[in-house]
């Protein structure tokens, strides 16, 4: 009783080889042509920091090699099943099955270029995670199902201690103007920060884990209750940019927006003068 | 050797065919039937987890659309026809739990391990039927309480299937965080000791119970992967256990591991803290990453069997094929920060798992190479298994790829948690993994049941799945790329995301073409069992030890036969020899000399 295998021993699978590789040609190809037009129309949110493009940078790199690789191994996939589908009766595949030099080849090559992708990754992730410089301005960002509030020290540089167990309408955040400098501290549910300016944010939560995402800025951390994560960038652009929560944080994750907007500095003075202060003092 | 021959000849003279039904089919201590019963129901659950999953393509592809059927159907789940976004949740928590833990994780290491383990090294049976069978039995137990999470009050979970705390943690934070959080718990401890158990026997059998000849380096490479996943499983499911168990007392006894001080969730203050929500995301990733590959590692040793097989050559690199899978198990220990490079860690700790994680690429690439050169210069045919094996190759590249961007902290710090994570792990992980289990299932169907799936319907399913596939997943790179994050409801609130509407629509349709192009394989399976042609021992003229049985093997596998081994797994166009294989039972001199005398 021949099954289909055993009569196909005897057949040529040729057509069938040829098919199947365009099928992953055709696919491969589709990747590439929608990633092209995807390049246009669904690319990254236009950059607005320093820092970004670095970021920026270091993807189109990596970008690239891993579209040249996978062109690479696709076209060879293709190729391998076009040129050895069987033959039919006669022909016999080749026995070999080592090769050192050529496992030796595709070990150190692939490691080279990770070697590489580790010193790039890894000298601007320490850079990222520097610390702020001189002049950098700091804001608290609080999380909280399902909002951001923003936490300026006022004038006297100073951000009072926030405790979440006191938080009401009258004390935001717990903050009492009787606390150690509190009393100038502004909080906010808009974050202004200046252009050119650096910002060192003290990213926290009130409940549950959020995660602070400015995609215009590159930027991304964590919010976790009790603890205190910083992030340090330099907007570069003016304008106003969406705060989006990257983490699920509950049913209405899907809510928690926020606005960032950078000004110059004479803007944001006007604007921080503005805003009411925890001990009703300027 | 005198050992294994003794506990060979004891557990052949032991094992007496049961004759009841019920002992033969339903409580059966036989690995085959073992392993059969753990494919359907993961089979089954698959179909759930499927449908969950076009749940959460029709609120992103239609959002706010009303579906009056489904609000008629399911009213407290679609009130007024529209999805509610606590379900939402829960489509997007269920869909991962199932898929990974109930789908992939079941049919890979339960289902083939236990069907082929035994089968391949020339055992009778695992080395604790006994354990097996309740190593099966939790199964199902262990989804009593996750289907009983949708008929509790708050509903089921909505935490995600990494279930972070504190949400997980404080019944007020959502309202599947009450009971239904609690079951699901529960659920994950029962399946993690179903996992234990099959990891012990596992181990266990390959080591001891080997047939004579069958050294370590004979072993066909499905079985070195399903031995090392085993020894991963072992290691790493302890891990989660005691984790879901330190979440359990968070939520009832009153501890705070995973509870800060000074936190108001839900209006509730958390008094006693001292917790540290980041130690759950360390002990659940200690296993999660783990458990990637757990379900990477068996599909690729199936695949690498099913590519020799149709190449009609030996797998290329063997014994570096065993080291790469080894090299990948020790660093799959290593690498788990790589999902918290954001999460507020020290961003030293980021630098250290960065390096682990692209040092993981080597040996993947290794063995996608060697994949590649196996083909090279042999005699393809290109059988249904054979073209899912293809399609596994395929999108493990694809998908292996862009963890490369992952891997770079920096660079994670803008993708992390949008759909450009989405789209590389259904690749790397989904739907590898489950076109390597299509893969198996077209390969050893006729040894488990006796018929030959169709090999054109099987065609069809192949070339409907594989362009679906990639329509479904590769375009979310791009919805990744433009900054859209996971597990949100609707991207209305977000004006940078608008531009995504009509891509999450072609995501939609082309996700409900694949769930029918995997229906074509259910009327494969159900047409096929009925009146499919009868399989023969050997219908793809392959090596190893269980095609030389008949197809289905009987009760005890071997009959009154000792097996031995006197080769490798992979003797395909030998030459010199009449045929194009030389199984591994044939003796050394007889396999060319004999059959070419004949």
């Amino acid at each position: 009783m021949a099954t289909d295998v055993e009569r196909a021993e005897q057949r040529p699978e040729t057509l069938r080889g040829a098919t199947v590789a365009a099928l992953i040609w055709a696919v491969s190809l589709a990747a590439i042509a929608g990633t092209w037009v995807a390049a246009r129309r669904w690319w990254f949110p236009e950059l607005a920091s320093q820092q970004g493009a670095l970021v920026d940078r270091l993807f189109t790199t990596i970008f690239v090699i891993i579209a040249i690789v996978f062109v690479l191994v696709q076209a060879t996939l293709g190729w391998v099943l076009w040129r050895y589908a069987s033959r039919g009766a006669g022909h016999r595949a080749a026995p070999w099955h080592e090769n050192p030099r050529l496992e030796l080849a595709w070990t150190v090559i692939p490691a080279v270029i990770l070697i590489t992708l580790t010193v790039l990754g890894g000298s601007l992730w320490l850079r990222v995670h520097s610390a702020a410089p001189a002049g950098a301005m700091t804001v608290e960002v609080i999380a909280e199902q399902f909002g951001w509030r923003f936490h300026y020290p006022g004038p006297d540089g100073v951000l009072g201690s926030i405790d979440f167990r006191g938080d009401s309408r009258n004390a935001p955040l717990g903050l009492r103007a009787d606390l150690a400098g509190a009393a100038d501290d502004v909080v906010s549910r808009e974050l202004y920060l200046v252009v050119d300016r650096p910002v060192r944010l003290l990213i926290r939560s009130k409940d549950v884990i959020h995660s602070f995402y400015v995609p215009h800025f590159r930027i991304k951390q964590d919010a976790v209750p009790g603890r205190t994560s910083p992030v340090v960038f330099t907007p570069t652009r003016t304008g106003t940019f969406p705060i989006v929560c990257a983490e699920l944080c509950g049913v209405g994750h899907y809510v928690m927006a926020g606005t960032l907007k950078v000004v110059t500095a004479d803007e944001f003075e006007a604007w921080l003068a503005s805003q009411p202060t925890i001990g009703g003092v300027r | 050797m005198a050992v294994v021959q003794r506990v060979a000849h004891e557990t052949a003279t032991h094992h007496h065919e049961p004759t009841s039904f019920w002992r033969k089919y339903v409580f059966s201590l036989d690995h085959k039937v073992i392993g059969i019963q753990y494919l359907a129901t993961s089979f089954l659950l698959a179909l759930l987890g499927g449908l969950l999953a076009m749940g959460i393509r029709l609120a992103l592809g239609w959002p706010g659309q009303r579906w009056p059927l489904l609000g008629a159907l399911f009213p407290s789940a679609f009130p007024n026809g529209v999805i509610s976004q606590g379900f939402y949740l829960n489509l997007v928590t269920m869909h991962g739990t199932i898929m990974i833990f109930f789908v992939l994780s079941t049919a890979l290491t339960g289902g083939f391990g236990n069907y082929l383990i035994p089968l391949q090294i020339g055992a009778r049976d695992m080395a604790f039927p006994l354990l097996n069978a309740l190593s099966y039995w939790l199964f199902p137990i262990a989804l009593i309480p996750l289907l009983a999470t949708y008929f509790v009050p708050g509903g089921g979970p909505v935490s995600g299937w990494t279930a972070y705390a504190p949400l997980s943690a404080v019944p007020q934070a959502a309202p599947g965080s009450g009971a239904g959080q609690t079951l699901w718990l529960i659920s994950l401890a029962i399946l993690i000791v179903a996992f234990l158990f099959g990891s012990l026997n596992y181990i266990t059998t390959v080591l001891q119970l080997r047939a004579r000849g069958m050294s370590m380096m004979r072993l066909p490479l499905t079985v070195w992967a399903m031995f090392i996943t085993a020894i991963i499983s072992l290691l790493s499911f302890p891990v989660l256990l005691a984790a879901a168990i330190m979440l359990l007392f968070d939520r009832h006894a009153g501890t705070s591991f995973f509870l800060p001080a000074g936190a108001v969730i839900g209006g509730r203050v958390i008094e006693a803290g001292g917790g540290d929500p980041l130690l759950w995301q360390h002990l659940f990733w200690f296993l999660g990453h783990p458990e990637v590959y757990i379900l990477i590692l068996p599909a690729m040793g199936m695949v690498s069997d099913i590519i020799a097989n149709n190449a009609r050559k030996p797998i290329f690199g063997y014994p570096v094929m065993v080291l790469s899978v080894a090299a990948i198990a020790l660093l799959s220990f290593l690498v788990w920060g790589h999902h918290m490079f954001v999460s507020g860690m020290h961003p030293m700790l980021g630098t250290a798992f960065m390096i682990t994680t692209l040092i993981i690429a080597v040996p993947s690439a290794i063995k996608t190479f060697n994949w590649l050169a196996t083909l090279w210069g042999g005699k393809i045919r290109f059988t249904p298994q054979m073209l899912f094996a293809i399609g596994f190759v395929s999108l493990f590249v694809t998908g292996g790829l862009t963890g490369l961007v992952l891997g770079n902290p920096a660079v994670d710090m803008y993708f992390h948690d949008t759909y450009f994570v989405v789209a590389h792990f259904h690749f790397v992980m989904g739907s590898a993994s489950l076109f390597a289990i299509f893969a198996g299932l077209y390969h050893w169907f006729p040894k488990m049941f006796g018929r030959m799936l169709d090999e054109r319907l099987g065609r069809l399913h192949f070339w409907l799945a594989l362009p679906a596939t990639y329509a479904t997943f590769f375009p979310m790179h791009f919805a990744g790329i433009a900054g859209m994050v996971r597990r949100i409801y609707s991207t209305e609130l977000y004006g940078f995301l608008g531009g995504l509407e009509g891509l999450n629509r072609f995501v939609s349709i082309a996700a409900f073409v694949m769930f029918a192009a995997h229906m074509v394989f259910v009327v494969n399976v159900v047409y096929s069992l009925v009146r499919g042609r009868r399989a023969s021992e050997n219908p793809w003229r392959a090596t190893t030890l269980e095609w030389s049985v008949p197809s289905p093997p009987p009760h005890g596998n071997w009959g009154d036969r000792e097996v031995e081994v006197h080769r490798w797994a992979y003797d395909y166009s030998v030459p010199g020899a009449p045929d194009d294989f030389v199984p591994q039972h044939v003796p050394a001199e007889v396999g060319v000399t004999a059959r070419a005398r004949s």
